[in-house]
């Protein structure tokens, strides 16, 4: 399993196992009233976790660049760390920036939700952009990567 | 792959890339009132992240994956999963933009398509589900 994907399964987990323990505060009477706790533990558990392993199965499992050289057979390498980053940052600062935005609004956590609103787009497009050329029908004999 | 796959994966991946915008514009909302108007596509985003992305992209990776027959066709007859992809994508597109253009009577043309869309591909699949090499 290539270094990339591993970081992206190991960084699934941990998103999930947060959902669940906020699911799991969310469950305790006195804690009902935090803000933005719905939205946020929903996002952690279907773009944390499951989008997130998609992502990372998907770049070590989907076939290979025909014809392209040995280190671009999974399409631009950079261009899947950048959307790791993106990703776990981007949820990174919803984490913070969503319920301190309601409970106290300001400029600072209006600033970080927005950023991460779109380093979330980001990290979804620059996934669609490199796996778009691999999901394709066999090649014949001759047509494959080196 | 085979080509059917292609066709889902391709379509779950435009999916994804739209309820991911919408999702980004409905965050920006929350942080700028101004962009109140985005609400507008919350149900598109629900709908297109739910189904369109996740679940159709479920389907098509079980289409390419589950154990084959051991005569041709390997895949048996493919027309009901061609009808579900179809389905699939109209019934997501039907639910996710319909509210937002005024039309909400297709909400449940949406839904009986998207139903049917499944129950499709569970006959279709169902005898595929099966031990390797039988």
């Amino acid at each position: 399993m290539p270094r990339l994907v591993r970081w992206y399964v190991k960084a699934a987990f941990v998103w999930l196992a947060l959902a669940l323990l906020l699911k799991a505060v969310a469950l305790f009477p006195a804690a009902a009233s935090l803000p933005a706790i719905t939205p946020v533990s929903w996002h952690l558990l279907f773009v944390g976790w499951l989008t997130q392993l998609i992502f990372g199965i998907a770049h070590w499992m989907l076939p290979t660049r025909p014809g392209a050289s040995k280190d671009k057979l999974r399409g631009s390498e950079p261009l899947m760390w950048g959307a790791f980053i993106c990703l776990n940052l981007g949820l990174l600062l919803r984490v913070a920036a969503e319920p301190m935005q309601v409970a106290q609004p300001g400029p600072l956590w209006a600033g970080l939700l927005m950023v991460s609103a779109w380093l979330q787009w980001l990290a979804a497009l620059g996934f669609v952009f490199n796996s778009w050329a691999r999901v394709r029908p066999p090649v014949r004999r001759g047509q494959r990567g080196a | 792959m085979p080509r059917l796959t292609v066709w889902y994966l391709r379509a779950a991946f435009v999916h994804l890339a739209l309820g991911a915008t919408f999702g980004a514009l409905m965050l920006t909302a929350k942080a700028a009132p101004s962009w109140g108007w985005a609400w507008a596509w919350f149900p598109a985003h629900i709908e297109l992240m739910a189904y369109g992305w996740l679940m159709q992209f479920a389907l098509g990776i079980a289409f390419w994956a589950l154990p084959r027959y051991l005569q041709p066709p390997k895949r048996g007859d493919e027309r009901p999963a061609w009808a579900a992809w179809a389905l699939i994508n109209l019934g997501v597109a039907l639910l996710a933009y319909g509210p937002a253009l005024g039309l909400a009577w297709v909400r449940a043309a949406g839904g009986v398509a998207e139903a049917l869309a499944v129950l499709l591909f569970a006959i279709y699949v169902w005898p595929r589900i099966k031990p390797l090499g039988v």
